[in-house]
């Protein structure tokens, strides 16, 4: 019995089994479905969960944040409005002052352009003083050119006569070296032609001149013959040459007064310097005494320079021996110390000549005595 | 007997010394006979004469040097070659007053040619020597001296230095004190030549006393002395403005005007450069000349003249209407503007004219009434013609266009300007037609005729200016 239970139980089993094991190849995939399914389901649910937490907890949040900023907003309005109503009288006077300054400085700039402008025009680049000094100028200057035409003229003027004095002279002097062509009572001279009403101006210059003498011999000055002449003046000094003459009838001068004629020569006396000086060497009489000059020159008769001082000879003087005194030890002694040899060698006797007469004793002192210059007395 | 020929072989060496020393001097006095005494070695022949025991011959030996010397440069050279120098200078200050004179006269001589020449001459020591001579009594010494001075100091600075050292200035404003008249001249031109180079040699003149005692003989009425005391001034004063016042406080103003009326035209011309020394420093200075009426004394001095004489007077103009306005108008009250015009047209040589032209633009270049009164008097044609001349200078050319740029970019009196329109050259023209465009009343035919001239020129100042007039 068991057994059969048994093996119908095992073959409802069996069955069963292979009833499952169709079913498992779709079982599987339903498994596989539903779950997918509910998987599925359950993501949905859950992002429509998160949704509705999420949109809830920005509606909160939203709500926390405007009340917060209406706050804010609030506060700082306030706030502000406080600020700028504290520093709105600042501004409003700042603004003000600006608006004066700008308005008095377009006024300050009205005033000082018509002052400037009056001033420069005025006192500057004035028009009128500027018209007033050109005038001035031309004025002077019409002035100027008058004073130099005056000048010029003047100058002209002077050149004109200068130059008619000069031909007037000319003329003066030919009328004078021609006087012998004067008319006589006889015979008319040729100015004075018989046929003319009237003489001939030149007949009346000669009737005025006086005749010429004859010409002097030019006095040559001292001066003439330099090579360079006396400096501005053409004459040379004046030397007084002729005494000055006094009035004839003068009175006699009372008083201890010499004559006056030998005052005035004596004070009038020319100069007179040495032949040396008183010609230059290259005048005529100068050169004629050129050779003995040269004579002099030639042959002085001092022949020693002038010595500077008294002593001088004495360092620079020195006496030189002749040839025929000097041996070998120096100056022989004779001539200076004795002048006669003495032999005593030759001597036949052992004494010298003996004096028969004194010696005059004046002579006796000759090259003995000496004085202070040391000249021999 | 011997001692009588003896002396006798004396005399006649002498003799011949003498006679030839004199036939040389003779000799070198004529030009033809230079040469032959050139070849015969005359230099080495008359160098032992100089230190002849005779004084008369050492004299003749020295003025025949001095007489071949002044001929040539060669025979300058020469001289100074053979040693002459040393010899000539050496025994000096014992010398008698004709010695020294042929001396000086020597070293003048030499000194003239060159400024090696005078180089050498200083170095041998003759300028202590020359200094001594000014101080001798004789005034044909001094002037001796005091001319090769002046011909030493002529060439450049440094020897004009030299002289200065050797303590020249003082001696030759005595000089200048005496009453001989070559002396006087010769010492004021050696002045003039001493302050001609820089400001410190004018200044010592200066120092010396000169301008007072220079100052005073302008009135003088010998005419070669006034050129010598106008160029000497004018030198002084051209340096500096302290000095050109120190000239004018010496009171040259009224007395200096009859020098340009004076009949010499040297003298004239000299006056004239004075002025113009004095008036181109400042226009203080310029405005004393004006009131003093030397602007009026300049401009006759102009109208009378001819030639070079000019060119200092026309100057002067120029620059006394340089410095300001009212001294360009006062010039042209004085009637400043025909002379130069006529100077213009008239003279040949361009830098006369070129002076002309830049006088006539420093006129006309300050306003529109200084640009009218010069263009009334006709003068932009001229200038125009000589600008466009081609035989005219560069120089000129250019002084030209600028005058006429000046006086163009002024002037608005348009009839003077319309003559310029039919003839202008393009660089000219812009100027021109700058002027009509800026003229608010100007014409329709003009505006016609002005665009004609920009629509030729294409290129952007005409059009900056076709721009501006419509």
């Amino acid at each position: 019995m068991a057994a059969a239970s048994c093996g119908r139980e095992q073959g409802a089993s069996m069955a069963a089994l292979a009833r499952l094991q169709e079913r498992l190849e779709g079982l599987r995939e339903e498994y596989f479905l539903t779950n997918r399914a509910i998987d599925e389901d359950r993501k949905r649910k859950y992002k429509a969960a998160v949704k509705i937490q999420r949109w809830f907890r920005a509606c909160r949040v939203q709500v926390c944040l405007r009340h917060l900023t209406k706050m804010v907003i609030l506060i700082q309005k306030w706030w502000r409005g406080y600020l700028r109503r504290k520093h709105f009288r600042e501004i409003v006077e700042r603004a003000y002052f600006i608006k004066k300054l700008k308005f008095y400085n377009e006024m300050a700039v009205r005033i000082q352009k018509t002052w400037r402008g009056y001033y420069v025009r005025k006192y500057i680049h004035n028009f009128y003083a500027l018209k007033k000094y050109l005038k001035a100028v031309s004025m002077n200057n019409e002035f100027v050119r008058h004073e130099l035409q005056e000048y010029t003229e003047m100058k002209e003027n002077g050149e004109k006569m200068k130059d008619l004095e000069k031909k007037d002279k000319e003329k003066k002097y030919q009328a004078r070296k021609m006087h012998y062509l004067l008319s006589t009572k006889q015979i008319p001279g040729i100015y004075n032609s018989p046929l003319r009403k009237s003489p001939d101006p030149m007949e009346l210059l000669l009737r005025k001149s006086k005749p010429l003498t004859h010409r002097k011999q030019p006095v040559k000055s001292p001066f003439a013959d330099e090579l360079y002449g006396w400096p501005t003046c053409k004459e040379p000094p004046a030397f007084v040459t002729s005494l000055p003459l006094l009035p004839a009838d003068r009175r006699k001068p009372q008083g201890p007064f010499r004559d006056p004629a030998e005052v005035l020569r004596q004070r009038y006396k020319p100069l007179e310097p040495t032949l040396r000086a008183r010609e230059s060497m290259y005048s005529a009489p100068g050169k004629a005494r050129e050779p003995t000059r040269r004579e002099e020159w030639r042959n002085p008769i001092h022949d020693n320079e002038f010595l500077p001082f008294s002593s001088y000879h004495k360092n620079y003087e020195k006496y030189e021996p002749s040839l025929f005194k000097s041996d070998k030890y120096g100056q022989g002694a004779y001539g200076t110390k004795y002048f006669r040899e003495v032999y005593p060698k030759k001597w036949i006797a052992d004494k010298d000549f003996e004096t028969l007469f004194p010696s005059i004793a004046l002579f006796e002192k000759f090259g003995k005595t000496y004085s202070s210059t040391g000249q021999i007395v | 007997m011997s001692q009588r020929q003896v002396l006798q072989v004396f005399e006649q060496y002498q003799r011949a010394r003498s006679q030839f020393a004199q036939a040389v001097a003779d000799f070198a006095a004529r030009p033809q006979s230079i040469d032959t005494l050139r070849s015969a070695g005359v230099v080495c022949l008359l160098r032992p004469l100089l230190l002849d025991v005779v004084p008369s011959i050492r004299q003749t030996a020295a003025l025949a040097l001095g007489r071949l010397a002044d001929y040539d440069v060669e025979l300058a050279e020469a001289v100074v070659k053979a040693g002459i120098l040393p010899q000539l200078i050496c025994s000096l200050p014992e010398e008698n007053r004709y010695y020294k004179k042929a001396a000086a006269f020597v070293l003048r001589a030499i000194a003239k040619h060159s400024p090696q020449l005078a180089q050498a001459i200083v170095q041998s020591g003759a300028l202590g020597m020359l200094v001594i001579c000014l101080e001798d009594f004789d005034p044909g010494v001094k002037e001796g001296a005091s001319w090769a001075f002046g011909y030493i100091a002529r060439h450049n600075p440094e020897l004009s230095q030299a002289v200065v050292d050797a303590g020249a200035v003082p001696l030759l404003v005595l000089c200048i004190q005496e009453p001989e008249i070559a002396l006087k001249r010769i010492a004021a031109s050696t002045l003039s030549d001493i302050s001609k180079h820089s400001p410190e040699l004018a200044q010592t003149v200066v120092a010396a006393g000169a301008i007072a005692y220079l100052a005073q003989m302008i009135p003088n009425p010998d005419a070669k002395l006034k050129r010598q005391v106008l160029s000497a001034l004018s030198q002084i004063a051209k340096h500096s403005v302290d000095l050109a016042e120190l000239v004018v406080e010496a009171e040259i103003f009224p007395v200096v005007l009859t020098c340009l009326k004076d009949s010499d035209e040297y003298v004239k011309k000299n006056g004239a450069t004075l002025i113009r020394e004095i008036a181109k420093h400042t226009p203080e200075l310029s405005q004393l000349i004006v009131n003093s009426g030397g602007v009026a004394a300049v401009i006759d001095c102009i109208g009378s003249c001819r030639g070079t004489v000019r060119l200092p007077g026309i100057m002067t103009l120029g620059y006394v209407a340089a410095h300001s306005e009212n001294l360009s108008m006062a010039v042209i009250v004085s009637k400043g503007i025909p002379p130069l015009c006529v100077c213009l047209i008239e003279e040949h040589e361009d830098h006369i004219k070129a002076a002309a032209a830049w006088a006539l633009g420093q006129i006309g270049r300050h306003t529109a009434e200084h640009a009218r009164h010069v263009a009334v008097a006709n003068v932009l044609p001229t200038l125009l013609d000589i600008f466009v001349d081609t035989c005219s200078s560069e120089d000129l050319k250019v002084k030209a266009k600028k005058a006429l740029k000046n006086i163009l970019q002024k002037c608005t009196y348009l009839p003077a300007l319309e003559p310029l329109l039919h003839e202008a050259p393009p660089s000219i023209m812009k100027y021109i037609i700058g002027q009509y465009s800026k003229d608010p009343q100007a014409s329709p035919s003009k505006t016609v005729w002005i665009l004609f001239f920009c629509l030729i020129q294409p290129d952007t100042v005409s059009f900056g200016i076709c721009h501006n007039s419509f």
